[in-house]
């Protein structure tokens, strides 16, 4: 498996970033330098392993559904780049 | 002696006894960070609010009010926590001037024993990177020196590259940092301090920000293996906003403490003997092995089979978590927004992202997209997943006959800001002996036990079973017995 920038530049839009020509060869290269290390896993024999996603049990804990904590109006619009009337103001994001 | 040269263990002692104030002891350590700045070991310097903190825990000492564990003892925490009012910025301009609203449970838990905090500490850029030369805000100087090259600057290690460092310059008592395949071990190997990452679990990821969340883990860096059971001690336990940290009681671990380690079985792994390691660090280990033996405990030769497949399978499990965590930095509602004139709303969050990560933080995300898109995930995440599981288990069957794992922590010692830098991949192998304790969630501590022919710090590594951190602490401090690592950096000798 080789990428190319094509590849390279299909990746950088599915992970929505921006990526120029020269950028794209450079970063194929390395991925491919990357992905060459990796490519070695095919050589495990993993038939009927079973696929670990963490540590420990697989079951999250669950809780009561219940309000404990609130009146954070302030904090929560702390880090708003822009807000008014109580609201984070944002760009347009639905198109 | 200087204050600043006090362990833990010994500044706790001085200030119940009042040989000196906290006030006295965090502006002594605030005039070295002013003295060495140009290490770059602290992003955000915090001396208004250590000073304050100190005051306080002064009025609880002298009142003799229930202290905690690090009651009026000055700390670094790695810039990766979020700390409440105090700018957290993981290393990226995407969160500079991220001034968070809460604090993490680590970082509460260490401030409800008392602890008073100097700053926070450079890391790399979103705890990637095994050098500290990703972030942002510059690269960290290891304060060793090759002892012939004194003008040569070396990396401190990574990704917890400020906090070692600053445990080893004597800019802090002791440290937090965070360690993902390797970033508190190997770093402590680095600069000659002693580095515990915990089982996953014992440590609250919450507030934490993520990089990969089946691997994050905080843990402490400290100047001796006693020190770093009072910070474990301290910021561990039990959080119910964190869905994966462990329900279990945070033992006493410095209390029980005990360096004999009479009838313990220790296994060497054959397949951490890679072809790379330089003889010196192979010796070391040797020597490790040996003086653990004259402890009186066993030396067990074991197999770790899928040890040489932890790198390439850490290599698509973090980064596929990190594409997953890292999509919420769309400069939407925080963080970095481009200022470029924008044509569509992809082409916002494309110029945003391209502006606020670095070259390793996009070449995660991208190694991560792709591993996870649509015709790729079966050969690629499913698999890793697959080997993970293989990697887990040879650790539980090697734990069916031994009761720790003794290994160098890193392959290399301390190199030149500048090296290593031409391939990714030679920077991913610093960390073939860390990774796969991190697959399996495993504790695992690097303990300074001697120098290099150039005169540098290097580290061996303890790994225990799940929940044991107790033998890995007392095994550590065999080791650190026999080893009497002494050197210090010119800076602080």
């Amino acid at each position: 498996m080789s990428l190319n920038k094509k590849d390279v530049a299909h990746i950088a839009k599915l992970a929505r970033i921006k990526v120029n020509d020269d950028e794209s060869q450079r970063y194929a290269d390395e991925l491919n330098g990357i992905f060459g290390m990796i490519e070695q896993l095919s050589e495990v024999n993993t038939e009927g392993v079973p696929e670990m996603a963490g540590v420990g049990g697989y079951n999250l804990r669950v809780r009561e559904d219940n309000i404990d904590d609130g009146n954070l109006k302030d904090a929560v619009l702390s880090n708003a780049p822009q807000s008014d009337y109580d609201c984070y103001i944002v760009p347009k994001v639905v198109e | 002696m200087s204050l600043t040269s006090l362990t833990l263990t010994a500044a706790r002692e001085g200030l119940s006894k009042k040989e000196f104030s906290s006030v006295e002891l965090t502006q002594a350590y605030i005039d070295n960070m002013a003295q060495y700045k140009h290490l770059n070991a602290y992003i955000t310097e915090t001396p208004d609010i250590a000073l304050e903190q100190a005051s306080r825990a002064d009025k609880r000492i002298a009142s003799a009010q229930d202290s905690g564990l690090l009651d009026g003892i000055p700390l670094a925490v790695k810039d990766l926590f979020c700390t409440e009012n105090v700018q957290s910025t993981a290393g990226s301009h995407m969160l500079q001037g991220f001034i968070p609203p809460y604090e993490s449970t680590v970082t509460a838990n260490m401030f409800s024993q008392g602890a008073v905090m100097l700053g926070k500490a450079n890391l790399d850029e979103f705890a990637m990177g095994s050098a500290n030369i990703t972030s942002y805000y510059g690269s960290v100087i290891n304060p060793w020196k090759r002892k012939d090259d004194p003008d040569t600057d070396l990396v401190p290690g990574g990704s917890s590259g400020g906090s070692s460092a600053a445990v080893a310059a004597h800019l802090a008592v002791a440290s937090l940092g965070t360690d993902t395949g390797g970033s508190i071990r190997q770093p402590a190997a680095f600069t000659g301090t002693v580095g515990i990452k915990p089982t996953y679990g014992r440590c609250s990821r919450w507030g934490t920000i993520a990089f990969a969340s089946s691997l994050d883990q905080a843990g402490p860096f400290a100047r001796n293996v006693r020190d770093a059971a009072i910070m474990l001690e301290s910021i561990a336990g039990f959080d119910k906003k964190d869905s994966t940290s462990a329900n279990l009681p945070v033992p006493n671990w410095e209390s029980a403490l005990n360096a004999d380690i009479k009838g313990k079985k220790i296994g060497i792994p054959k397949e951490y003997n890679v072809d790379a390691m330089p003889s010196e660090i192979r010796h070391l280990w040797e020597k490790g092995a040996q003086w653990l033996r004259e402890a009186g405990a066993e030396i067990v030769d074991i197999s770790l089979p899928h040890t040489k497949y932890a790198l390439a399978t850490y290599y698509i499990v973090a980064p596929a978590e990190c594409s997953s965590n890292l999509s919420r930095y769309d400069g939407v509602r925080f963080g970095h927004r481009t200022k470029e004139i924008i044509t569509s709303l992809d082409d916002m969050y494309e110029k945003t992202r391209a502006e606020g990560f670095g070259d390793e933080v996009k070449r995660r995300i991208m190694i991560g997209t792709y591993v996870l898109s649509h015709g790729y995930y079966d050969a690629y995440y499913r698999k890793a997943q697959q080997v993970r599981t293989l990697i887990a288990r040879d650790f539980e069957k090697a734990y069916e006959q031994v009761d720790a794992i003794l290994t160098p922590t890193s392959p290399s010692e301390a190199f030149a800001i500048g090296e290593n830098i031409d391939d990714p991949v030679t920077m991913y192998l610093n960390d073939i002996f860390t990774v796969p304790a991190s697959m399996a969630g495993l504790p695992g501590m690097s303990v300074p036990a001697g120098l290099s022919t150039n005169g540098l710090p290097l580290g061996l590594q303890i790994l225990g079973k799940a929940f044991d951190e107790q033998t890995v602490f007392d095994v550590g401090a065999a080791i650190e017995r026999a080893a009497n690592f002494t050197a210090r950096p010119k800076l602080v000798a």
